[in-house]
């Protein structure tokens, strides 16, 4: 999420849009559109339920902005409402779900990771194809929410370990443990999927 | 000192992240050069990460920036709760 910061004085347009030039509110939240709708997309699994969810999110971003102190970078407070606004639509849509998906059984176990004896790259290009960008939105979106919160965060969000405790408000203890399992849960998922995806290219065989 | 494969696997997301302290880091490097399948592991988790990381991966849908902002222009104009 840094786009654009080094020049731009995000306190600054804080200041003025609570003193009044609301019409800074627009410029204030555009380099944020995408990390908001990707986070909320991987929560509602739908791109209509996301696209709605992301605009109260920014809607309820606007009216407390008042509430926003400082503290953290406007980045992690934005991208906290809207985790909190995902949440709360999806629990008031399947509260039995949520309770089921809440439940992490593999909390203090041991995650395998899947076995290969090799791994070729598989380049971003790959990602041009819809089946491989599913295959990945999949593998996130049933992750159980402790785990996926935190990889959203860090690897999708590109957060730092500090930046994904504070928004979570836990401790980066925590967070660490929990984005290791995340990982194992995706290698363990993704790996034998990826490995046949492009079964007629095979990258740098020649080696 | 000689580690398992399994005890690697507990490593390899802060290796990615580069959290480990240079002891460890040592081991579990050690390892890797001799070990075919800890390599692979660490390999694909670490390209399953830069993936995920992709902005491809979540794309925005069209006309989302226009549709947002026109909400924004209508609510946020109108709305006036602190003053």
């Amino acid at each position: 999420m840094g786009v654009e910061l080094s020049v731009r004085d995000e306190p600054g347009m804080i200041a003025a849009i609570l003193a009044g030039d609301r019409e800074q509110y627009h410029e204030l939240i555009r380099p944020y559109e995408r990390s908001v709708f990707k986070m909320a997309l991987s929560f509602m699994k739908n791109e209509a339920d996301a696209e709605d969810v992301a605009q109260e999110a920014f809607l309820k971003a606007f009216r407390k902005l008042a509430d926003y102190r400082g503290q953290a970078k406007f980045s992690t407070w934005l991208i906290s409402i809207t985790l909190n606004e995902a949440r709360g639509r999806l629990r008031r849509q399947a509260t039995v779900r949520m309770e089921s998906l809440d439940e992490s059984p593999e909390e203090c176990g041991h995650i395998s990771p899947a076995l290969l004896r090799d791994w070729r790259e598989v380049p971003s290009e790959a990602l041009e194809r819809k089946e491989v960008r599913q295959m990945l939105q999949d593998a996130i979106a049933n992750l159980s929410p402790l785990y996926r919160d935190v990889l959203l965060l860090r690897d999708v969000e590109e957060f730092s370990i500090d930046e994904t405790a504070t928004a979570l408000a836990i401790t980066t203890g925590t967070v660490k443990v929990r984005l290791h399992r995340a990982r194992m849960m995706m290698q363990k998922e993704l790996a034998p999927k990826l490995k046949n995806a492009s079964p007629r290219r095979r990258w740098f065989e020649w080696s | 000192m000689v580690i398992e494969c399994k005890h690697v696997w507990d490593y390899i997301s802060d290796y990615i992240d580069g959290s480990l302290s240079a002891e460890t880091k040592d081991l579990v490097q050690r390892h890797l050069e001799n070990c075919e399948i800890c390599s692979a592991i660490l390999d694909s988790t670490r390209n399953i990460v830069v993936l995920t990381a992709d902005d491809q991966v979540f794309e925005l849908p069209l006309g989302f920036s226009e549709r947002l902002h026109a909400r924004l222009a209508a609510e946020i104009g109108q709305a006036d709760t602190s003053r």
